[in-house]
């Protein structure tokens, strides 16, 4: 391939993650959404994609702007792809992996979450990349670990989170498990494989050498669920599901409000809140929470008697007031008008060159002196490739042009 | 790097990675232990403060220090172990710090302060707990039946959200080199945790909701799939999919139901090379779904792990506790770290930590701390001599 340029440095931005370059290769969100929080606190992350088979949430997952579906009017895509610049390249033609190559040669971390051996078949693995670059960071990330009996199956993260143990949890006691909405335990995933790249660049700095991070989606998940299983292994009992109850407070419930599928969710967790729930509400019951919670189903059902005939939002003002815990069980249509969460500026507002007007997420932690910014909305398929190809890699026109014309850029 | 804590369960896990990753995380409680260390449930079911069995999981790797901040001893005490510390970590009601006087002593410091609805807004004070910030922030509304109460994961779920946020949150902070604060809110770490149902309003203005077992959003005419079936033990995950692995696993699924008997109809004459799921009808799907269900009726959840495996097809087994401990996958990887959580306990399997770095899994070096278990230790460390050290517990300040 033609000599390459010496190139400049990331360029510096703004940001607690200025100057830091990212590439990442994988698909849906395990992978990608650790390089959204990254280019949100202003690293570089480029997205290396293929038109030849481009990401599921670009040509499979559902909604698509207008139902029109086209790789850049996918809406779960250009969700959770913001920040960042897409750059396509053909990684079966040989070119397109020695531009990948010359790539991440120039970048700090490299994210791929494809199915293990994939990268490394490629001639992408994480021992031949930094045995060129040995301050390279690689975090690979996929279901079960890069080794193992089940390395190779593939899942999803809404199948995953059921095998871990979460889906388990979620329902009536004696009755059937419902449904995680989502892929759960993905962004637990995304969640320790961004910390994992943030350690190992503080490690870094010390060391000068980089890593090589392999991240188990069902490993990461289980780490949430730690209690359940030592009060397994300590105690014989296997956790289920316990609806809403809780071990300690009593009341603990979600309660139908006035109006349709409209409800309120409240706790209390000592006697003396107790009272005060009791002066609220003029409702009467056990004065202590173990007989409470004994009396939980009789009690839940006096609750509801009370807030069914009233209005979710004057419940919660009228318990709030007394400096209980309540609060309304919000749709997923109000989370874009609930004022705390705009107050934090939860849902920025983008503009997209095909989907047109669309918020995305903020990181839900703030940084008082570096935060995060959002105003680069998910990138189009290829739409930086001239400044990945010309200004990082030094490529002219007109090698770009023979490029494209043998069919390196799909 | 040390790291302290004063945050209680709700914020525990925070310090827990940073701990994991290797930070030297003194956990500072008040003087006789903090309350939530009474959290049920408890090894053994013996209800005592060294027994709770999520604070013990919470504070692996801690080491621990009691000291009253609410008095003028303590709060000089926590200045000077506050000019050793890069992170701190506190999950007090937003403002308290600085009516403690706390917060001159963490001018240098990155603080990472985890409260229910953030520090700053219409909801900072609010008190909340799992429920209450779950139900805040959307996720609460989509787990349930159909027209029956949302219900919640039955292990609290948002002191796990907030504190890995939290630890993000202060390695971003890290490598900015600049003291500041890291503002975690509970509801907006719950509001992550369920994507794509906010796209789905935002871009079609659909409004998903509970739908029990059945999975939205995966259709491009209104379709929903089964995601959890009935089998002969239990429960399994799977589901009419699409794209080249959902294919594949159709595929895969009639060979196996030619393997064990007749394939319906319904079945056989799909051409799984041009098949789109997205397209299928209501009827159309719960056609096939009929067909689907008695075969998996007919399996052990062993017996569909094994086969799913085996074809690489879609689709896991509802596992529970016995199931991860069991896993052929986890203990290939050495994941579980026995060791006794307390004294007089026989070990347990903690769950190992979460990467392999360089194909080293972090340690699980020492479990959670007793109360005041290195106040001789840590003190000694900051220069307070052993006198003075007589003198604050005399005082009752650590």
């Amino acid at each position: 391939m033609t000599e390459l340029a010496t190139q400049p440095a990331a360029p510096a931005r703004a940001g607690a993650l200025g100057g830091l370059r990212v590439v990442e290769m994988g698909f849906a969100a395990a992978g990608p959404l650790v390089g959204k929080y990254l280019a949100n606190f202003g690293a570089e992350v480029i997205r290396l994609e293929s038109r030849l088979a481009a990401d599921v949430f670009r040509t499979t997952y559902p909604p698509f702007k207008d139902g029109i579906v086209e790789p850049d009017h996918a809406g779960m895509f250009a969700f959770y792809n913001d920040g960042k610049r897409s750059a396509t390249l053909n990684l079966k033609h040989p070119k397109g992996v020695a531009l990948a190559r010359a790539l991440i040669a120039r970048a700090d971390v490299f994210v791929e979450s494809f199915t293990p051996g994939t990268v490394a078949r490629l001639g992408l693995g994480p021992d031949s990349l930094r045995a060129d670059h040995r301050e390279l960071i690689v975090l690979s990330s996929c279901n079960q670990g890069q080794t193992g009996p089940h390395a190779f199956h593939p899942g999803y993260g809404s199948q995953l989170s059921a095998l871990a143990g979460f889906v388990q949890l979620l329902g009536e006691p004696d009755s059937t498990p419902v449904l995680l909405y989502g892929p759960y335990i993905d962004y637990i995933a995304v969640g320790y494989g961004a910390i994992a790249v943030l350690a190992a660049l503080e490690r870094r700095k010390r060391t000068g050498i980089g890593c090589t991070i392999d991240l188990s989606q069902y490993e990461a998940g289980l780490q949430f669920l730690a209690p359940t299983i030592l009060e397994f292994a300590a105690n014989g009992r296997i956790p289920g599901r316990s609806g809403n109850a809780d071990a300690v407070a009593a009341p603990h419930g979600v309660y139908r409000c006035a109006g349709a599928d409209r409800w309120v969710a409240l706790s209390v967790w000592d006697d003396t809140r107790w009272r005060a729930f009791c002066d609220a509400t003029g409702i009467a019951g056990p004065a202590t929470a173990a007989d409470r919670r004994a009396a939980r189903v009789e009690l839940d059902a006096r609750i509801e008697a009370w807030t069914r005939t009233r209005e979710r939002d004057e419940v919660v003002r009228l318990l709030r007031a007394k400096g209980l815990r309540v609060a309304p069980v919000l749709s997923i249509s109000e989370l874009f008008t609930d004022p705390q969460l705009a107050h934090r500026g939860m849902w920025p507002r983008l503009t997209h060159p095909a989907i047109g007007e669309m918020h995305v997420m903020a990181p839900p932690f703030r940084l008082a002196a570096t935060p995060s910014v959002q105003e680069r909305p998910g990138p189009t398929l290829g739409a930086d490739n001239d400044h990945v190809f010309g200004e990082i890699l030094g490529l002219s026109l007109d090698e770009r042009r023979t490029l494209e014309r043998d069919g390196v850029f799909e | 790097m040390r790291v302290l804590d004063l945050a209680d369960l709700e914020g525990a896990v925070c310090g827990r990675i940073l701990a994991d990753l290797g930070a030297d995380v003194v956990k500072i409680e008040p003087p006789g232990g903090e309350p939530d260390r009474l959290r049920p449930p408890f090894i053994d079911d013996v209800e005592n403060s060294e027994r709770s069995i999520p604070w013990l999981a919470a504070n692996v790797n801690k080491r621990g220090i009691t000291c009253d901040v609410r008095s003028a001893e303590g709060r000089a005490l926590f200045g000077r172990l506050a000019a050793t510390a890069r992170i701190v970590v506190e999950s007090a009601r937003p403002g308290r710090l600085r009516e403690l006087g706390l917060e001159d002593a963490l001018r240098d410091a990155i603080v990472v302060s985890i409260s229910p609805y953030g520090q700053d807004g219409p909801l900072a004070g609010s008190p909340g707990s799992d429920l209450e910030v779950t139900a805040a922030s959307g996720s609460l509304w989509l787990a349930g039946e159909e027209g029956h109460a949302p219900v919640r994961t039955s292990q609290p779920q948002s002191p796990y959200w907030s504190g890995m946020y939290g630890a993000m949150g202060a390695l971003v902070a890290l490598q900015a080199a600049l003291p500041q604060r890291v503002d975690v809110s509970a509801q907006a770490a719950m509001t992550t945790v369920h994507p794509p149902a906010p796209v789905w309003w935002d871009i079609a203005h659909e409004e998903h909701g509970r739908t029990g077992p059945f999975l939205l959003g995966r259709s491009n005419v209104g379709s929903r799939f089964r995601n959890l079936w009935e089998c002969a033990d239990g429960f399994v995950s799977f589901a009419i999919q699409g794209g080249p692995i959902g294919r594949h696993t159709g595929r895969m699924l009639v060979e196996w139901m030619a393997e064990r008997g007749a394939v319906p109809p319904a079945l056989a004459a799909i051409d799984w090379d041009r098949f789109d799921n997205s397209r299928l009808t209501q009827p159309e799907v719960d056609e096939l779904e009929a067909v689907i269900a008695p075969f998996l009726l007919s399996l052990t959840k062993a017996e569909f792990f094994s086969g799913v495996v085996k074809r690489k097809m879609l689709g896991y087994p509802v596992g529970d506790a016995s199931d991860s401990l069991a896993d052929p996958q986890l203990r290939a990887r050495d994941f579980w770290r026995s060791f006794s959580p307390i004294d007089g306990v026989p070990a347990l399997p903690f769950p190992g930590g979460f990467a392999l770095f360089d194909g080293e899994r972090p340690a699980l070096r020492r479990p959670a701390p007793r109360v005041g278990e290195h106040n001789v230790e840590v003190y000694g460390e900051i220069g307070v001599a052993d006198a003075e050290l007589a003198a604050l517990r005399a005082a009752g300040t650590i």
